[in-house]
């Protein structure tokens, strides 16, 4: 409060050092004190919770951080200033935030694991679902894993050479108006719902081969349309990374353009490239909705051939396990575990792309030993 | 390419040399046009493939609520997007609201409050949110967070009921708009954290030094140098993430119990969005069922088009307005 | 209002390195002192200490005592915030809020210590530092336009008018002119001039015309070599830094030929 009437005081010359030494010398909170404040908070909530028998972590949580908002808050009000308090109290609700966001991330890697670890195993991954009536205790994702691999591999053979030449023509060709108008369109594609990917395949399908036709090239180019945009996007910023003097370096030695792309330009950023690209498999990996459009959901056998018939996916399989968990008895239970098995797998498999991506762009990429 | 006789030598070489610039140049050329061509083709092929319906239709399609576009003998095709059209903007509104302060609270947190050592891996940690496939947060807000939910919303309905958007009986389910908008703003969050981030990153230290030097506490310095500075990067950032769920589908179907009505109540079941719906209604649909279902999937397109190209302009203006 | 600033054995790190060795001086109060020496010899990380700004920067570090008028800046019970709000900062190049207009500029930082100043309070302190920084006539008719839209020699005389609405005991200037053209530093050294009549003004720069045109008393920095802290060399009156200084190393300095 002293700091509020500071400049008034200033203004007279005849009242200085002992309104500037308090306007210097503030009370304040000891360094240690938020801590501890948040670990009293922390044990009251808990106490509280605990006696009245409702004991669960997240509204304990809750209530923690609000005491404790308010209570540091009030108390550097009362030791410190206002400017203090609201300070403190911004630092604590941007602390909060984050934990928000951690908080589903915790739940959601935990519950999958924990529920899933229950039927994942050896003999999920390796068998199909091929004969599986709904009340047996058998069955796996060995053909959704198939599928998955044809289909995003089929939409990584289509994706990579028409998003990575775009991103040639926009960093090393294009100028004026389609240069342009290429830039802007990609990003439009971006943001294209994944459903309406899927819709644009069976409008194709239907005007092609006539209505309900599915099978798994259908699915791969539904997801060409979603990773084509991220390809072309990281592959972009790649190439504008390679610096221009290693192309004027190749010109000066007489080499055409295109040869310069191909063996100076491209080599350099292959590590930025690859990496790009993994994290664009990665994405289009767990898609759904454009899979039960146009590759299907009937399959239960293993069907590696994408121009024949229903092809299963890991994502596929997993809604579909959760749509037969409303079937009564055994049947729902089985197929919930079978849910959270092929979760597991699909989260899984995102992050050794992941991972992969990482040691890549470590390992790969020059200058970095 | 030859012209003369003398020059055929001279010529022949570089010939050859263009020859591989000209066929590579084309090629890339050649697959920026297939770009273009393909998104042209999303929209054309749509439309063509939501005729046969919209010309059958009886009911009008952007004011009706109802879906029944596949007539047995003696009935009427009719079918609307009203009622999906409402649930799709709600579904993206609740997500909106609830992601963005938390976003720009987590950006804020990672470049100007975490311990700089820590900061990459905690950004890495809410980039990971956007690694999981919404099917699985699908499952996970089916199976584990609506019954979580429930007690919060017995209470919002008992204290926050007078307000018409938390007005009671609460779903005895769980699987509301509310859930719904819930796991979509978990989906979101690192997209408007991303682009935050990138913003809080690029305000000039000269920015922050001057609000400093001025003798301003840490909060003082971010709402007077970095907030308005970061202003349109997380608009733009938001109106991004919005585009995504708007356009969200499994998370929707699985978690919403969903029914075709337009209802502000978010804490009762019903509403239901585009793209759920298409993806709940593709499996059974024949006929003018698929192309009414194309049909509102071109609303859909058109709105996220709209809400994406809006995003990028503001985005690119403030490009300019740094640089 | 303007204080006296007494520096003794100050060491300033970055993480594990040793920036500034050993520094002890006094500022006096209603002058000009400058602080020349080669680039990287340490003068504006040194300048930084004096307010706490250089804690801005990760891993930096002080030992030693930093006294205004007999208050230990470094104190722990000292908060940073209001140090800097006693001694205000000039910087190298004009960083004028961007998104703000001039008014609300000025007033920014007065701001941040009474929110609810009233109208009439706050055109006053506008008014009253634009004319202290010769800005008052050249911006009078567009307060409310942004203050990026003016010439650099205007930023930066919107950024110390910026700086004395606060009332600050003491001006820190690093290098204020170094982005300007001769004109302008002709202002701001005038500017200067005229402040120094009621606070204590520490400038850097690089300009030895200007060290010897603005300031009463000079202080010289200099490495002790390569990867070694600068050092305070020398501090006396300007005119005897220029025309017979103790040291040797500053005489080669000041004539030209770097030891």
């Amino acid at each position: 409060m002293t700091t509020a009437t500071q400049p008034t005081a200033t203004g007279s010359s005849g009242e200085g050092p002992d309104i500037q030494s308090s306007g210097l010398y503030s009370r304040q909170l000891p360094t240690y004190f938020p801590a501890a404040l948040l670990v009293v908070c922390a044990a009251v909530a808990s106490g509280a919770f605990f006696l009245l028998g409702a004991f669960h972590p997240v509204p304990v949580a809750a209530v923690t951080a609000i005491g404790y908002l308010v209570a540091v808050t009030t108390s550097s009000a009362v030791v410190e200033n206002n400017r203090r308090a609201k300070d403190r109290l911004v630092t604590g609700v941007v602390y909060c935030c984050f934990a928000i966001a951690v908080v589903p991330l915790i739940s959601l890697l935990s519950t999958v694991v924990v529920f899933g670890i229950e039927r994942f195993d050896l003999y999920f991954l390796s068998v199909s679902m091929n004969g599986v009536i709904p009340s047996m205790d058998a069955g796996g994702v060995y053909h959704a894993i198939v599928g998955t691999l044809v289909i995003t591999g089929l939409a990584t053979v289509i994706s990579v050479p028409i998003g990575l030449m775009t991103a040639v023509y926009v960093v090393e060709y294009g100028r004026g108006r389609l240069k342009q108008a290429i830039t802007f369109f990609v990003d439009v594609m971006t943001g294209i719902p994944s459903i309406v990917a899927g819709l644009f395949v069976v409008a194709l399908w239907i005007m092609v081969f006539g209505p309900g036709q599915t099978n798994g090239l259908a699915g791969a180019i539904a997801l060409s349309v979603l990773m084509i945009p991220v390809v072309v996007r990281s592959s972009e910023e790649m190439l504008r990374l390679v610096p221009n003097e290693l192309r004027e370096a190749a010109y000066a030695l007489g080499v055409p353009k295109w040869l310069t792309i191909v063996k100076v330009v491209l080599p350099t950023a292959v590590a930025g490239l690859t990496t790009g690209i993994i994290l664009a498999l990665a994405r289009v990996i767990g898609e759904t909705a454009p899979l039960i459009l146009t590759a299907g959901m009937a399959s239960t056998r293993i069907n590696a051939n994408p121009v024949e018939g229903d092809m299963m996916s890991l994502p596929v399989y997993i809604y579909k396990a959760v749509r037969d968990m409303g079937l009564s008895g055994e049947a729902g239970v089985y197929a919930e575990e079978r849910a959270w098995a092929a979760a597991l797998t699909l989260i899984l498999v995102v992050m050794l792309l992941f991972l992969t991506a990482r040691l890549v762009s470590r390992f790969l990429s020059p200058g970095k030993g | 390419m030859t012209t003369t006789d003398s020059s055929e030598t001279a010529v022949a070489p570089r010939g050859k040399r263009r020859l591989g610039d000209l066929v590579f140049a084309n090629s890339a050329r050649g697959a920026g046009l297939l770009i273009l061509a393909i998104l042209a083709g999303v929209a054309l092929f749509l439309i063509v493939q939501s005729l046969s319906s919209l010309t059958a239709n009886e009911g009008n399609f952007f004011t009706s609520s109802e879906w029944s576009p596949e007539a047995g003998p003696g009935e009427e095709v009719r079918f609307g997007v009203a009622a999906l059209a409402f649930g799709t903007v709600l579904g993206a509104a609740i997500a909106l609201v609830l992601a963005t302060p938390v976003a720009v609270g987590i950006a804020l947190f990672i470049v100007y409050y975490a311990p700089r050592r820590l900061a990459a891996l905690l950004g890495y940690l809410v980039d990971l949110l956007a690694a999981i496939p919404s099917v699985v947060y699908g499952l996970w807000g089916l199976v584990y967070l609506v019954d979580q939910l429930q007690p919060l919303y017995r209470f919002m309905a008992e204290y926050l009921g007078w307000i018409p958007l938390f007005a009671g009986p609460v779903s005895s389910t769980g699987r509301t708009m509310l859930s719904a908008g819930i796991v979509l703003a978990v989906m979101i969050l690192p997209i408007i954290t991303a682009m935050a981030r990138d913003v809080f990153t690029q305000v000039p230290q000269t920015h922050r030094e001057a609000a400093l030097a001025l003798g301003a506490t840490r909060w003082e310095m971010i709402r007077t140098a970095v907030l308005p500075f970061g202003r349109p990067g997380v608009i733009g950032g938001a109106m991004l993430g919005m585009g995504r769920a708007l356009g969200e589908t499994m998370a929707v179907a699985m978690i919403l119990s969903p029914s075709l009505v337009i209802s502000p109540n978010v804490l009762q079941s019903g509403n239901q969005t585009i793209a759920a719906h298409i993806a709940l209604q593709y499996p059974e649909a024949t006929g003018t069922g698929v192309s009414a279902l194309i049909a509102a999937g071109l609303v859909l397109f058109g709105i996220t088009l709209a809400v994406n190209m809006a995003a990028r302009f503001v985005v690119s203006r403030r490009k300019e307005f740094t640089e | 209002m303007a204080k006296r600033i007494d520096v003794s054995d100050l060491n300033v790190y970055y993480g594990d390195f040793k920036a500034v060795e050993d520094v002890t001086m006094t500022v006096e109060p209603r002058s000009v002192t400058a602080f020349i020496g080669s680039s990287g010899c340490g003068k504006s990380t040194f300048l930084r200490t004096l307010n706490r700004m250089h804690e801005v920067t990760p891993g930096a570090r002080v030992q030693g005592k930093v006294m205004l008028d007999n208050l230990d800046v470094y104190d722990h019970s000292v908060d940073p915030v209001s140090v800097r709000r006693e001694i205000g900062m000039v910087f190298q190049r004009a960083n004028p809020f961007p998104t703000m207009s001039i008014y609300d500029n000025v007033i920014a930082g007065a701001k941040l210590n009474n929110q609810r100043m009233s109208k009439s309070r706050s055109d006053e302190i506008v008014e009253r530092s634009l004319r202290d920084a010769n800005l008052w006539e050249e911006v009078k008719d567009r307060l409310n336009k942004p203050g990026a839209g003016l010439s650099g020699g205007q930023q930066q005389r919107l950024c110390i008018a910026r700086a004395t609405a606060v009332e600050p005991a003491v001006l820190l200037m690093d290098e204020p002119c170094s982005a300007l053209d001769p004109i302008s530093t002709l202002a701001i050294e005038d500017l200067i001039a005229k402040l120094k009549e009621n606070y204590t003004i520490v400038i850097v720069t690089h300009n030895m015309q200007q060290a010897a045109r603005v300031s009463d008393r000079t202080a010289f920095f200099n490495l002790a070599g390569t990867g070694q802290p600068g050092r305070l060399i020398e501090m006396g009156d300007t005119n005897k830094i220029f025309t017979k200084p103790d040291k040797k190393e500053t005489e080669n300095y000041i004539t030209g030929r770097f030891g």
